[in-house]
């Protein structure tokens, strides 16, 4: 046990100290907020204007049809399908005559194809114009409507999760961005890291190490040192990728304008209520950075973070060691590696689209056995966690996920070990998936 | 005089082959010990249970005395075997360190030890280069150091000469030399020959997995012996076949040398006392023993050991 003490000292301090590892390590909080910066901005700045001639016979369309951001409706005179690119509109709308009860086809015509969700929103406009224009018949007058417009967008749907006697303020969409993301982390570190392993172990068998080696160490030695060392490094990376987001953020609250600070503080102290004069008082980013603050708070980050490196660590060492096996018995030929690998990267992506289905809907059968199935419950074990432990996720069921992942990476270790022991010394020869089981599962 | 190892019905299979098929001796302290046999013999396997790589499916080994245990004998053995590398981009000192404490030296103690044989090869300078920067003699040099550092009891050298250049070879042997000297048993696998007649006390010859030869080197010279005697002398032509021997090479490269088969029986006094009698006047006459090379081909030949390298576990 000494021994493999070293082996992972190795494969730990080699990697480590590594350039890339500090420039990776350092590189991807960045790039991920560059990433979210950048969307964001693009989605703001980059998207395109839609000028619309309407050919409205009705004449009701006029006032109803509210211009947005992207949409603007225009009503001029003498304007069809032929001549409204010239007169410098995008599109033409063409409405039908209108009879109060019958369905009725809208036709658009584009110089340019317009997007799906763009799509919607005119037709969501026709029909609440439409709509309108029957409460109109009906007595109501535009006035009226006017204030129900503004009072209903005020309703916001606060959910909360009953526990017992206490219920807990719930945020559907935080959840679910924290599932995503950490599925989607647990999915590239599985490969990022899974590959790793296949290529120390290929290096040690194409340099002709292993037998120097294993002369000194049990190969079982080896390649849990190997496993364990570069599972360490995944583990550090994500330490310090967390120490990075808290300093980050940290300074980012510290560069706020004092005022803002002070606000932002008094906010927290009344908990978000500090009556309508302070409220008034206070700026409008204040109170954003407030509810986002509030909104994070609900989540029990301690729990997720815990439990985020349970299940990176368990899938971790139950694909590590499939990757090890896998790496030990491919030869001088990278492409053999490519074919023998696909068995086990076709899991992975499998479950990765699981995971993004059971995000939507985590209570299904299906999530539940893909949470306890080891193959898959890294990724959508994750995934349902983010909805709450134990409403969504029962402690049974999280005992029981992590059970079978730890039950699930003793045998892959177990049958790995027997397939890398033979693997590893056996040079010139294609192995195939078949002598593979059999050394795997013979006796002794 | 006790042995360092002896190995007693060693058998090994593979799913459709006996690599090691039932093989028996023992190796004395302090002994530089041949293993030869042609590639696909079942060497390498043999020596992958003597370091405790494999295990043996049947039959003991026993180190020293003691029954063979690879956790606890480790120590004792350094293995250099015909495959071998180092991690490329690995600083040499380094890797020299991990593997020696791989071996069970302390920190202290390796580090102690590298120094010596850096110093002693002249290696000072290479500690902070890596191995990609070594030409492979250089790299062999560094793979013998890190076999011999721990100072085992026993070393074994799988083809220890390959990719060496004369000079760096001579070191090495000088070094084996030395290593038997102190007490080192030394366990040299190979199939050169001339390499073997130079180093080894005692050899084993296998093939298709089974023991064919065992002895010293010059015992074995004498076993294999033709009675084939070489005359030299300024007049070749007047050697004729007679009762008491017969020519089998006029044409070696010295002109005035004769290649002679004693018949059956005949005392190589005289044949000498014939020449005498014929007034052929000698320059020389010696006994040719077979090469190693020679009892080597004329052994493995006509088995199916060229088959049986291509012969795949299926």
């Amino acid at each position: 046990m000494h021994k493999i003490w070293i082996i992972i000292q190795r494969e730990y301090t080699s990697r480590v100290k590594n350039k890339r590892f500090l420039l990776v390590t350092f590189l991807v909080p960045l790039l991920m907020v560059g990433l979210i910066v950048g969307s964001a901005y693009f989605s703001f700045k980059g998207t395109e204007e839609r000028k619309i001639a309407v050919v409205d016979p009705n004449g009701f369309f006029k006032d109803k049809l509210k211009n947005s951001r992207q949409l603007k409706f225009e009503f001029p005179k003498d304007i069809d399908t032929s001549n409204y690119q010239a007169k410098g509109y995008s599109d033409i709308l063409l409405m039908p005559l209108f009879e109060s009860d019958k369905k009725a086809d809208y036709i658009l015509r584009s110089k340019k194809s317009m997007g799906f969700s763009l799509q919607e929103t005119i037709s969501r406009k026709i029909n609440a114009a439409i709509e309108d224009q029957m409460l109109e018949k009906a007595g109501i007058q535009q006035s009226v409507l006017d204030s129900i417009h503004q009072s209903a967008q005020i309703a916001e749907l606060k959910a909360y999760e009953d526990e017992g006697k206490s219920s807990k303020e719930s945020n559907a969409a935080l959840a679910m961005g924290i599932g995503y993301a950490s599925g989607l982390l647990i999915y590239i570190t599985m490969f990022i890291y899974g590959t790793m392993v296949l290529r120390g172990v290929m290096e040690e068998k194409t340099n002709r190490i292993a037998e120097v080696i294993v002369s000194s160490v049990k190969p079982f030695e080896l390649m849990l040192g190997k496993i364990i060392g570069i599972g360490a490094v995944g583990l550090t990376q994500f330490l310090m990728w967390i120490i990075v987001v808290m300093t980050l953020t940290g300074v980012g609250l510290s560069l706020l304008p004092a005022d803002i600070q002070n606000q932002l503080q008094q906010l927290q102290e009344s908990g978000g209520q500090m009556g309508a004069a302070g409220m008034a008082q206070a700026s409008e980013s204040a109170k954003n950075i407030y509810a986002l603050q509030h909104v994070l708070s609900t989540t029990n980050w301690p729990l997720i973070i815990g439990l985020f490196l349970f299940y990176f660590l368990g899938g971790f060492l139950f694909y590590a060691a499939l990757f090890a096996a896998v790496g030990s018995v491919v030869n001088e030929d990278p492409q053999d590696a490519q074919s023998l690998m696909f068995p086990i990267t076709m899991p992975i992506i499998f479950s990765y689209i699981i995971t993004n289905v059971v995000i939507q809907n985590p209570n299904t059968p299906m999530a539940f056995w893909a949470s306890v199935i080891p193959f898959s419950s890294p990724m959508v074990m994750m995934a349902r966690i983010s909805y709450g432990v134990p409403t969504t996720v029962p402690y049974w069921e999280l005992a029981l996920s992590m059970v079978t992942l730890i039950g699930g990476f003793l045998l892959t270790t177990w049958l790995s070990a027997k397939i890398y022991r033979t693997g590893i010394l056996m040079y010139g020869k294609k192995v195939t998936w078949k002598e593979m089981a059999k050394w795997a599962f013979a006796k002794s | 005089m006790e042995p360092l190892l002896s190995l007693s019905h060693l058998v090994k299979h593979y799913a459709t082959q006996k690599a090691v098929d039932d093989i028996s001796f023992d190796i004395q302290k302090g002994s530089i010990f041949g293993l030869l046999g042609p590639n696909g013999a079942g060497k390498t396997t043999l020596l992958r249970m003597i370091t405790g790589i494999f295990y043996p499916d049947g039959g003991t080994i026993q180190l020293d005395g003691k029954h063979f245990d690879p956790l606890l004998d480790i120590r004792e053995i350094g293995y250099m075997p015909e495959e071998r590398g180092l991690y490329k981009k690995m600083k040499i000192g380094e890797q020299a360190l991990y593997l020696a404490q791989l071996r069970g030296l302390s920190k202290a103690d390796a580090m102690e030890k590298i120094k010596y044989w850096f110093e002693k090869f002249e290696m000072q300078s290479w500690w902070n280069k890596k191995v990609e920067d070594l030409s492979k003699g250089m790299s062999q040099k560094l793979q013998f150091v890190i076999t011999v550092l721990h100072e085992p009891k026993l070393i074994i050298l799988d083809e220890p000469f390959s990719g060496l250049d004369p000079l760096n070879a001579n070191l090495i042997k000088d070094e084996i030399y030395n290593l038997a000297k102190k007490g080192s048993t030394i366990i040299f696998s190979t199939h050169r020959m001339e390499q073997v007649e130079e180093i080894c006390d005692h050899i084993v010859l296998v093939n298709l997995g089974k023991k064919i030869l065992d002895g010293t080197v010059a015992d074995i010279k004498q076993q294999f012996k033709e009675y084939i005697f070489a005359i030299e002398t300024n007049h070749p032509e007047m050697i004729k076949d007679n009762a008491l021997f017969s020519i089998i090479d006029k044409a070696d490269k010295n002109p005035n040398k004769v290649l002679v088969k004693l018949s059956h029986a005949v005392a190589s006094n005289e044949v000498l006392k014939y020449l005498i009698e014929q007034q052929i006047p000698i320059i020389s006459y010696n006994e040719v023993l077979p090469s190693l090379n020679d009892i080597f081909i004329q052994l493995v030949e006509d088995t199916h050991a060229k088959a049986r390298a291509f012969q795949n576990i299926k």
